[in-house]
């Protein structure tokens, strides 16, 4: 787990990355995986952009009650037989967690995919405190066996290949036969299978995030494609729901509105394998099933984020195809942007959690390409938010000087008109007669970042107004 | 004819060059200069620097707002204003009016800019109902998606759509054509590692639809995909879709020399 | 102050609002009230037929497999059939549905496990409640009769769905469920299954049985004329 956030080293973090073959080949596989799934699938619903324009709907309504919404669904979880624990903080987060586990006197705790539970450092608190955790979904699985953090919210190893999976599952499987075959992807499937389905049978907590809590019924939602979820908190006496204040719907019409938008847009199924609305523990009428129900409802910043410029990031579902589709994401992969959540939404949600001095080069990484924006199921405007961090970073002087600097010389000639007309046709002229043999220029002072890799075409010499108005001058017919 | 052009008085527009066109490639705006007179218009060029897009994106609204001001006191007596650039166009058009919505005076006036100011192949077919230029161009070009114009503007048939009466053109897409170049601004030089990983990708995907010629709308992506295709050697001619459409192929191509035979 | 009224009025302070206002307290309480159906997609508008077609198409896409019968009396056959055909041995697992246990499953050589899973079933069989054709959806519920665990622990899950419980889409599910079980109340689970369990964490290339069954085998019963 990253205790230790490196999002301010984002630049060394992205050169490593794109000097990391293995990585860089891995990374093609989200284009293959995902953005041509999204895009066959979407195509396949002629009401795919209404929904998404209802999804965006529903959260901005909800976000707008959000306070009478979390009573009437913590009303309904008590009606239910359930129990709701507020947390303002990461912190008091995990040491509600941590009483519940030692209250029951603990051991073993199975985890769903919960990103909220890496928000919030859940594993290593709960490894302290002698309890362990052990993450079911296998990408999860995966990168808690290398100690790494997710490097996609929804793909947690997409960064891997499966002979490092195979490493992995030789090095910590050793009660297995050291000669057994883990040629095959299946294969490795299978063992995990295996050496999950004891734990799940024998863990005395169950922990799940939740993708929607339903205000209507006191339910909580998780999607998933592998069933861990499930068996998580189904099987152990205690069924642990952690989740964020803004997953909140109204309705159940609400939800299954957008849940038609939320596995198109994160794989590109139709829907996911397995959609689990859970409200309260076991009843009397039941044979399986947790016997206790909680809910941790953590707000850590989130409260302040509404009736500001980052409102709408609440809106957000998770489904990932902000990073999908993102040329930076593509190019340096999850774990170089240094905390939980990368990519777009990262961008734009890691500087509130983390303060804007520590993540700022995050909203700063982006072409403002826009893709991200044009797949987002509740359509966050990204590059927008991403524009309000950089705002923030130059009225509070967290701008690099150079860019600062550069800025300000282009915009002290930009902004007097008359010195720009009289001063640029010469600064170009000589531009162009430094360059007109190649037609490029090799190096430019202060632009090293374009020409260590690139050439700077030469100008054509003189300016567009100055030769037109020569023209004009000239008799040029108007 | 269009119905614009027969009626009594032509319509008027303001040619926002962009400062890249006006500093780098003045052919880019004589090109757009003419496709705009012939297809009936009176283009008159107000003096103009910069659209306030670099301060922008940097978070430097002050700056921003003062240089959009200027470009709002130069351009709101034109019916029209037209840029060769998806990106430039979409600042006024998109972005000029959030700019200034907390500012009563100037939030109608960014409204009324923005909303009568296009794209260069958007306004032509769009608005003015072109669908063929008088131009040739011996060749097989492939077309970039600029990010700004695709997405912002819905900039994709309109170029292609002229392009297609352009003689002796075929036109031949690349793969990933809508995914950004990596140029972004101040991006290219602040992350330029990483705007460099994202080029290469494109510069493949250009190479792999064998053209002579790489065509876009936005002198930024061009100057990116341009310089990285004369850095790799890759012999691909490179220019402006405005260039091509009014037929003005003489100057050298992006980043080719004086003696170019490309 | 407790983290909740902390937490509830740092909401009201950003939003600008004291929680007491009429209008914002009509809002919620007629949204949860009439739980408006919002969008419906038209894929599932359809003739009875064609959302039974729609099922079965959508079912078998998300790599589900389906026997239609003529009548619930065909269930234990077509289940002996579906283990055979699989090599497996003559075990079932099921909860204590009266419409299961009415069977005659004497006339086949199959076990019978009754209860929830433990983990070590091959094949189980549960009575869903309804199936959604717009994604060829079953929805099951939680209870002794239908334990939530078989649908997770066997390798191979099993069933049965009366065409007559199938609807167009979600919003048309969730009414009869109301009707059930009454407005605002909810089993304690509902499962939307689709397809059989799958992961693609490794290397993103999609593999069967994950953590759930490998196979999910759905034996639809057909209306009777």
């Amino acid at each position: 787990m990253t205790a230790h956030p490196t999002t301010s080293r984002f630049k060394d973090n992205a050169h490593e990355a794109l000097g990391d073959d293995q990585l860089q080949k891995a990374m093609l596989n989200v284009r293959a995986g995902f953005i041509d799934k999204r895009a066959a699938v979407a195509a396949k619903l002629p009401e795919f952009e209404a929904l998404r324009d209802s999804a965006r709907d529903i959260k901005n309504h909800t976000l707008a009650h959000l306070d009478l919404y979390l009573e009437r669904y913590e009303q309904k979880v008590i009606e239910a037989g359930g129990h709701v624990h507020w947390a303002r903080t990461a912190e008091e987060a995990r040491q509600i967690i941590i009483d519940l586990c030692q209250k029951s006197d603990a051991k073993i705790v199975t985890k769903g995919k919960s990103m909220i539970s890496e928000e919030i450092a859940l594993n290593a608190a709960l490894s302290k405190a002698g309890i362990t955790p052990v993450e079911t979904d296998l990408g999860e699985y995966i990168i808690q066996l290398r100690d790494e953090a997710p490097s996609h919210i929804i793909a947690p190893a997409v960064h891997l290949n499966a002979s490092q999976v195979e490493s992995d599952f030789r090095r910590v499987h050793t009660h297995l036969d050291a000669d057994r075959d883990l040629q095959e992807p299946v294969q490795l499937l299978t063992e995990a299978r295996q050496v999950l389905r004891d734990r799940f049978l024998s863990a005395d907590i169950g922990i799940t995030g939740a993708n929607f809590l339903v205000a209507e019924t006191g339910s909580s939602i998780i999607v998933t494609n592998e069933g861990n979820g499930d068996l998580t908190q189904t099987l152990p006496k205690t069924h642990i729901v952690i989740a964020s204040i803004e997953k909140l719907v109204p309705t159940l019409e609400d939800v299954s509105q957008i849940l038609r938008v939320l596995a198109r847009s994160a794989t590109g199924q139709e829907m996911s394998v397995y959609t689990t609305f859970s409200t309260g523990p076991r009843r009397a009428t039941d044979v399986d099933g947790p016997e206790n129900y909680h809910v941790v409802l953590l707000d850590n910043g989130r409260s302040s984020m509404l009736g500001t410029d980052f409102q709408d990031m609440l809106r957000c579902i998770r489904c990932g195809a902000c990073m999908n589709h993102c040329p930076v994401y593509h190019a340096v992969g999850g774990h170089a942007y240094g905390w939980v959540y990368p990519g777009p939404m990262g961008a734009v949600l890691t500087p509130t959690l983390l303060g804007v001095d520590k993540a700022g080069h995050l909203p700063n990484a982006s072409t403002f390409c826009g893709r991200c924006e044009s797949v987002c199921p509740v359509r966050i405007p990204l590059p927008k938010m991403m524009r309000h961090w950089r705002e923030a970073e130059f009225s509070r002087h967290l701008t690099p000087a150079t860019q600062r600097f550069g800025l300000a010389f282009w915009a002290f000639f930009a902004k007097r008109p008359a010195l720009y007309k009289n001063l640029t046709p010469w600064l170009m002229s000589l531009m162009h007669l430094l360059g007109r043999d190649k037609g490029y220029l090799r190096a430019l002072p202060l632009a090293s970042g374009w020409t260590d890799s690139r050439d700077f075409p030469t100008p054509q010499g003189g300016t567009f107004q100055s030769l037109y108005r020569k023209q004009k001058s000239n008799g040029r017919a108007a | 004819m269009t119905d614009q052009a027969a009626s009594r008085r032509p319509i008027r527009v303001g040619l926002f060059v962009t400062c890249l066109v006006d500093l780098m490639r003045p052919s880019i705006g004589f090109a757009a200069l003419k496709l705009l007179e012939q297809a009936g218009c009176s283009v008159e060029v107000p003096s103009q620097t910069c659209c306030g897009q670099p301060a922008y994106n940097s978070g430097d609204r002050a700056n921003s707002r003062a240089l959009a001001e200027q470009v709002i006191r130069a351009f709101s007596h034109c019916d029209y204003v037209v840029a060769p650039s998806g990106s430039c166009a979409g600042m006024i058009r998109k972005h000029y009016p959030e700019l200034f919505a907390d500012d009563p005076n100037l939030a109608p006036k960014a409204r009324l800019l923005a909303g009568k100011t296009h794209e260069l192949t958007s306004f032509l077919v769009d608005i003015l109902g072109v669908r063929q230029v008088e131009a040739k161009y011996d060749g097989s070009v492939t077309y970039h998606d600029s990010c700004s114009g695709l997405r912002e503007l819905k900039v994709k048939s309109q170029p292609r759509t002229l392009l297609a009466s352009v003689q002796g053109l075929t036109l031949v897409e690349m793969n990933e054509s809508e995914v950004c170049c990596g140029f972004g601004g101040t991006f290219a030089v602040k992350y330029g590692e990483i705007s460099t990983a994202i080029v290469e990708k494109k510069t493949e995907n250009i190479a792999n639809a064998h053209t002579h010629t790489l065509l876009a709308g936005d002198l930024g992506c061009l100057m990116n995909m341009a310089g990285k295709l004369s850095r790799e050697g890759k012999p691909i001619a490179v220019r402006h879709v405005a260039e091509v459409l009014a037929g003005m192929t003489d100057e050298p191509p992006i980043a080719a020399p004086a003696s170019s035979t490309l | 102050m407790s983290a909740r009224a902390d937490i509830l009025s740092n909401i009201r302070r950003s939003l600008g609002v004291t929680g007491e206002e009429a209008p914002r307290l009509t809002n919620v309480e007629q949204r949860i009230s009439t739980a408006p159906r919002g969008l419906s997609v038209g894929r599932s508008q359809l003739p009875r037929q064609g959302q039974i077609d729609l099922f079965k198409q959508q079912a078998e896409s998300a790599l589900a497999s389906l026997t239609e019968l003529d009548s619930y009396e065909a269930v234990p056959a077509a289940v002996a059939d579906y283990l055979r055909s699989n090599n497996l041995p003559a075990a079932l697992r099921i909860g204590h549905d009266p419409r299961l246990d009415g069977l005659d499953w004497g006339s086949t050589a199959i076990d019978l496990l009754h209860g929830p899973s433990d983990g070590q079933d091959m094949a189980g069989l549960n009575h869903a409640f309804s199936g959604v054709a717009e994604t060829g959806t079953l929805v099951m519920t939680a209870s002794a009769e239908n334990p939530t665990t078989i649908n997770f622990l066997p390798d191979y899950a099993l069933v049965v769905l009366h065409e007559k419980d199938i609807t167009g889409d979600y919003e048309s599910m969730w009414a009869n469920l109301r009707q059930t079980y009454g407005k605002g109340t909810m089993p304690r689970v509902v499962n939307w299954v689709t397809g059989p369990s799958r992961s693609g964490d490794i290397e993103q290339v999609i593999l069967l049985g994950a953590h759930g069954p490998r196979r999910l085998h759905i034996l639809m019963i057909k209306e009777q004329d």
